[in-house]
């Protein structure tokens, strides 16, 4: 024991040496941050700007991204590149608000918006900026069923059913799976159900739902990629896309009525003050209500917002559904999720994740 | 002591727990890998390649795996031999615990690492509003990336040398020392060639170990493709976005890098196993011979102390 005296002195350099190194990697981590491992270096200077949106937009914006850009740069001059960032609407929101650098939020609800105008990155009066609520298209959600419906499954009723197995995302984090949950819900009412008739129709769902993804993209992986699943609750534009993927193995049921899904969005204020983009970033909002905008929208499946909505094709016509919407089901959103999906709300009580099955 | 004897059981248990065993294997291992590779080339090398090089977004994911893991990798390696040294070579108040916080990434999930650091450095965390008004970002950049990563492989340099530094012991340390030699020279001309194959095996583990993680970077990235998509959220972004072969081509390049990680750490194992032996040997030697002053193994310890003025 003594004789490690010796190397004493080399203790406290080596502790500081250990420490030094830290603190090294960590400045070097912190200070190089702006242009990135990726190296931006020698690229003539452009707009760059950060949409964050729900997962089942991802192959809207890689459209719209495009068209954007080539119209803002004819208009402007100014080279314009959109990154995008996809997950479950609850998710996004939240890293929106821990820092997340988005220009521009499109979400699937108005929560989930709302959530960061009340932190404070986005004024107060976002939803009077745009159109309609700022809310440039909508969808419903729809049934996806395996090829020939098997199951028989036509409408809201026969997900009722002890030989129905569903798919729906986490409704806590996704918008899909929320939009699913009122659905099923103002399906419940609209059929004259009383608000426990609902209850117990949308606690047989969940009791029938084997997985909860936590967002719509991995719920529909589960449901097409991994096999799981009869029917499969998801927005009218997400249902096309699995349905078209799927090379004949699934189709869409449309029930008698469904929820009118409203995705809004918002320039968030303090990012691109901040990043000096909010020109850009009002100009790529506004695109979207713009003729060549509702375009793209609708040949991805979304109904674009205003009169005479062009169609998903030529020739193809818009299928009619009966829509309610969250003022039907709660009232409002802040309700809704008080009532539903808050700490101890409806899904809390009725949810029991199904252990061993 | 006598000798342990198996009892035998009868051949055809016997062949039945080796087929049991190899199928095992084949069905969780061989079966997945080699999928991942018939996947990925399906549609042939051209159609392999260009989903590697020409999209943009898989080529940015690329690279930056191979930029964070090696960043992360080289703070655990200074990190790793300093506390291992430490840990071996002195007894303090607070060494068990020292001990024990390096292996806290082994029991918390990945998950819950990256949304402690999201707690911290987010803009509502801790170090929040200091980083904003710096203009630093952290969260949802590549430093957050190479933090949650640096995290999760924390114990993978530590542990593997500790033990390796506690059986060489300090001796050849403290004659380096009493013949007059500096830190730094101790350092790179005891103590790194004597823990040289453990040290360099516990980097190749964590260098594994970081271009996989998926869990704490998941939650650190923010899912912006081209900026903060490491090739595991590529991965599952591409098979989100019904691009399985490109998917899978991402994929057959992490599990290409798995199976050179998997050769290298063979290599390095025997080399331990080697040098494991050769102390065990010189242990046992008799005191006339080792105190000649002529180590058996004639390695790194006889040209410290020749070149030691």
């Amino acid at each position: 024991m003594n004789s490690r005296l010796l190397l004493k002195p080399l203790f406290h350099r080596s502790l500081a040496l250990a420490f030094a190194g830290l603190l090294v990697a960590a400045f070097v981590g912190c200070s190089g941050s702006s242009p990135g491992p990726g190296g931006a270096a020698n690229r003539p200077k452009a707009i760059e700007l950060l949409n964050v949106s729900y997962d089942p937009t991802r192959e809207l914006y890689r459209d719209i991204n495009a068209a954007f850009a080539k119209h803002y740069e004819q208009e402007h001059g100014t080279p314009i590149s959109i990154k995008q960032s996809h997950a479950a609407s609850g998710s996004q929101s939240r890293a929106v608000i821990d820092g997340l650098d988005a220009d521009i939020v499109t979400l699937a609800t108005w929560p989930d918006v709302e959530a960061i105008a009340k932190s404070g990155l986005i004024r107060e009066d976002w939803q009077h900026r745009y159109d309609n609520g700022s809310i440039p298209y909508h969808s419903v959600v729809v049934f996806v069923v395996r090829k020939g419906n098997p199951k028989k499954i036509a409408d809201w009723q026969d997900l009722d059913r002890d030989d129905i197995s569903i798919i729906t995302p986490n409704p806590k984090t996704s918008g899909n799976g929320k939009y699913s949950f009122l659905a099923a819900w103002g399906a419940a009412i609209a059929a004259g159900g009383s608000q426990e008739d609902a209850q117990k129709f949308v606690s047989a769902i969940y009791r029938r739902t084997p997985v909860l993804d936590t967002g719509a993209r991995a719920a529909t992986a589960t449901f097409s990629q991994k096999g799981i699943g009869d029917v499969h609750l998801t927005f009218e534009q997400e249902a096309h896309l699995e349905v078209d993927e799927s090379k004949g193995e699934l189709e869409i049921i449309y029930p008698k009525r469904s929820i009118r899904v409203d995705p809004p969005v918002a320039v968030v204020d303090q990012n691109v003050d901040r990043k000096a983009s909010r020109h850009a970033a009002e100009a790529y909002l506004g695109f979207l209500y713009s003729p060549e905008g509702r375009a793209i929208i609708a040949k991805h499946h979304l109904r674009p917002w205003g009169d005479n909505p062009p169609p998903p094709a030529a020739g193809e016509t818009w299928p009619a559904i009966e829509t309610f919407d969250i003022t039907f089901v709660a009232g409002d959103w802040n309700n809704a999720m008080k009532k539903f999906f808050g700490e101890g709300g409806v899904f809390d009580a009725i949810y029991q994740p199904q252990a061993g099955k | 002591m006598p000798k342990p004897t198996i009892t035998t059981a009868n051949p055809l248990t016997e062949r039945l727990l080796i087929a049991a065993a190899v199928g095992v294997i084949g069905l969780l291992i061989i079966v997945p890998l080699a999928s991942v590779f018939a996947e990925a080339f399906a549609e042939g090398p051209a159609a392999w390649w260009r989903a590697l090089a020409h999209d943009p977004d898989t080529r940015h994911a690329i690279w930056l795996s191979l930029t964070v893991a090696p960043l992360a990798v080289a703070i655990n390696t200074i990190f790793g031999i300093a506390t291992a040294w430490l840990v071996s070579r002195f007894r303090f108040p607070g060494r068990s615990l020292l001990i024990t916080l390096c292996d806290v990434p082994f029991s918390v999930s990945p998950v819950v690492a990256g949304l402690a650091l999201v707690l911290i450095f987010g803009r509502q965390g801790l170090l929040g509003p200091t980083l904003a008004s710096l203009g630093w970002k952290v969260i949802f950049s590549w430093p957050g990336l190479v933090l949650a990563t640096t995290f999760v492989t924390l114990p993978l340099v530590v542990r593997e040398l500790i033990p390796v530094m506690e059986a060489i012991g300090p001796e050849e340390e403290l004659a380096a020392v009493s013949l007059g030699a500096s830190g730094w020279q101790v350092f790179t001309r005891v103590t790194l060639p004597n823990i040289r194959w453990a040290l360099l095996h516990g980097v190749v583990l964590a260098n594994a170990r970081a271009m996989g993680e998926f869990g704490a970077v998941y939650v650190v990235s923010g899912h912006i493709a081209g900026l903060t998509d490491t090739m595991p959220l590529r991965v599952e972004k591409l098979f989100q976005e019904y691009r399985t072969p490109a998917s899978m081509a991402v994929a057959s390049v992490l599990a290409g890098l798995a199976l050179v990680t998997l050769v290298a750490k063979f290599v390095i194992e025997r080399q331990l196993e080697a040098e494991a032996r050769e102390l065990e040997a010189a242990r046992s030697l008799p005191d006339t011979l080792a105190g000649s002053g002529t180590p058996p193994d004639a390695g790194p310890p006889t040209s410290t102390q020749a070149s030691i003025p």
